[in-house]
């Protein structure tokens, strides 16, 4: 457990001493959001019933533009072979860097999201329902991510070929996500599409470190 | 007396295959020199012997029972250097090597020595990226003293090292041998190693291609 926690300590440090990643993830997600006003127009009304769908579009873009780097150092540097040689199981390795990926990605997006929502001028008895959502939710993010990212290391072009691997895989968590913020919206309970991400979260928490660690391996065959 | 060998080993590489029924035993304390032209699948055996690689025909044993039944005994066991050093740029040669330490399993405490047997103390606290390739080499040998293993697995190790460097790796080499661990070594470069088996890849070779087709 001790390499475990060791993977993650190391991800961390490397994400801290090159902030640029990390600073350029919320930073997308901030600046992408404060664009549509300027294309959509200033309508209160319009804006505010948009929020969440907004809010939930970026903060997955976001979070594919930060996927390339989960495996890809590890890789080019020979990390990645040394990683699949230590005695530890690959997949709870894959765990340790898809929980820092997290810490670096999806943890400053729910920090950064309260933010958007007040731009957009959402109804505040929303925020607790998309705090929540953004917590269950955007673990599965990384999680399912790291499968196209492994999946796409040996790839010529990697980078082209996660969206279209992992995006049709983010369209239930964006689809409960929003459904959570429109039904606290409409003052009904936001709890069921909430369970749903739970749900979500739980089956790729288990399956997704098992594949892409077998990904993981034929890349570095 | 436990022996790593291999029996009737294929390797097959994007159809082309590099060598077929290659056997090898490695006692304790034994050390087997892999020569052989560029492409005769010195590397790939390495990775072979490390589980990187899986054999397309033959078997690895240890001790009489298949390394394939339990790779995580044998991935606990094995130290593999390869061609990239896997040094973080940002972090410090002590950084690197002790990280790598506590994966195989060893304490904090065996860093400093691992660094001192390739005369990397002074660069202990020195930034990956600031480290020259010759250095950053050194980092990576540094790892195989940080955290015993039996079987050193050593792919091109005297690469970029200067004539110092190189007496410090025979030394490393020659102390794991006297404590009963073994070593396989692909390189074109003399090594000073005492009465190590050679294996001459060359003699393994087929020219054919595994299939007809010559693939696109």
């Amino acid at each position: 457990m001790s390499t475990f926690a060791d993977v993650v300590a190391r991800d961390l440090r490397l994400a801290l001493r090159q902030r640029g990643d990390a600073v350029m993830v919320v930073l997308f997600f901030v600046l992408t959001a404060t664009l549509f006003p300027f294309a959509i127009g200033p309508e209160a009304n319009l804006l505010a019933r948009l929020a969440a769908g907004v809010i939930w579009v970026t903060a997955l873009l976001a979070v594919l533009l930060s996927l390339e780097r989960l495996f890809l150092a590890d890789f080019d540097d020979g990390s990645l072979e040394l990683l699949a040689l230590a005695p530890t199981p690959l997949s709870l390795t894959v765990l340790a860097k898809v929980l820092a990926h997290w810490l670096t990605t999806g943890v400053p997006l729910i920090a950064a999201a309260p933010l958007i929502a007040l731009l957009y001028n959402m109804d505040e008895t929303a925020l607790p329902a998309l705090m929540l959502a953004m917590f269950l939710g955007t673990p599965s993010l990384s999680l399912t991510g790291a499968i196209g990212a492994a999946l796409t290391l040996g790839a010529r072009r990697g980078g082209v070929l996660v969206p279209l691997l992992v995006l049709p895989l983010y369209i239930p968590v964006l689809i409960f996500g929003v459904a959570a913020i429109d039904a606290a919206l409409a003052g009904l309970s936001a709890r069921p599409y909430l369970l749903f991400l739970g749900a979500i979260f739980l089956v790729t928490l288990v399956v997704a470190p098992l594949a892409a660690a077998a990904a993981l391996r034929q890349a570095v065959e | 007396m436990s022996l790593f060998s291999g029996r009737d080993l294929v390797c097959v590489r994007g159809e082309r295959q590099v060598f077929a029924d290659l056997a090898f035993d490695l006692a304790p304390g034994g050390a087997l020199l892999l020569s052989g032209p560029n492409g005769s699948g010195k590397s790939s055996l390495l990775r072979l012997m490390a589980g990187l690689l899986r054999p397309a025909g033959g078997t690895l044993t240890w001790d009489g029972a298949p390394v394939a039944d339990d790779p995580e005994t044998h991935r606990a066991r094995l130290r593999y250097v390869g061609h990239l050093t896997a040094v973080k740029p940002v972090l410090t040669a002590a950084e690197n090597v002790a990280f790598w330490a506590r994966q195989a399993g060893a304490g904090v405490a065996d860093v400093e020595r691992a660094l001192a047997g390739f005369a990397l103390t002074p660069l202990a606290h020195v930034a990956g990226r600031l480290l020259s390739s010759g250095q950053r080499h050194r980092v990576a040998l540094a790892r195989l003293l940080a955290a015993p293993g039996d079987l050193w697995l050593l792919d091109e190790p005297s690469v970029g090292l200067d004539q110092a460097s190189l007496a410090h790796l025979s030394a490393a080499i020659a102390a794991h041998r006297a404590a009963g661990g073994r070593v396989a070594v692909a390189t074109h470069t003399p090594i000073d190693m005492p009465d190590a088996q050679t294996l001459s890849l060359a003699e393994f070779a087929r020219a054919a291609p595994v299939s007809g087709g010559s693939g696109w």
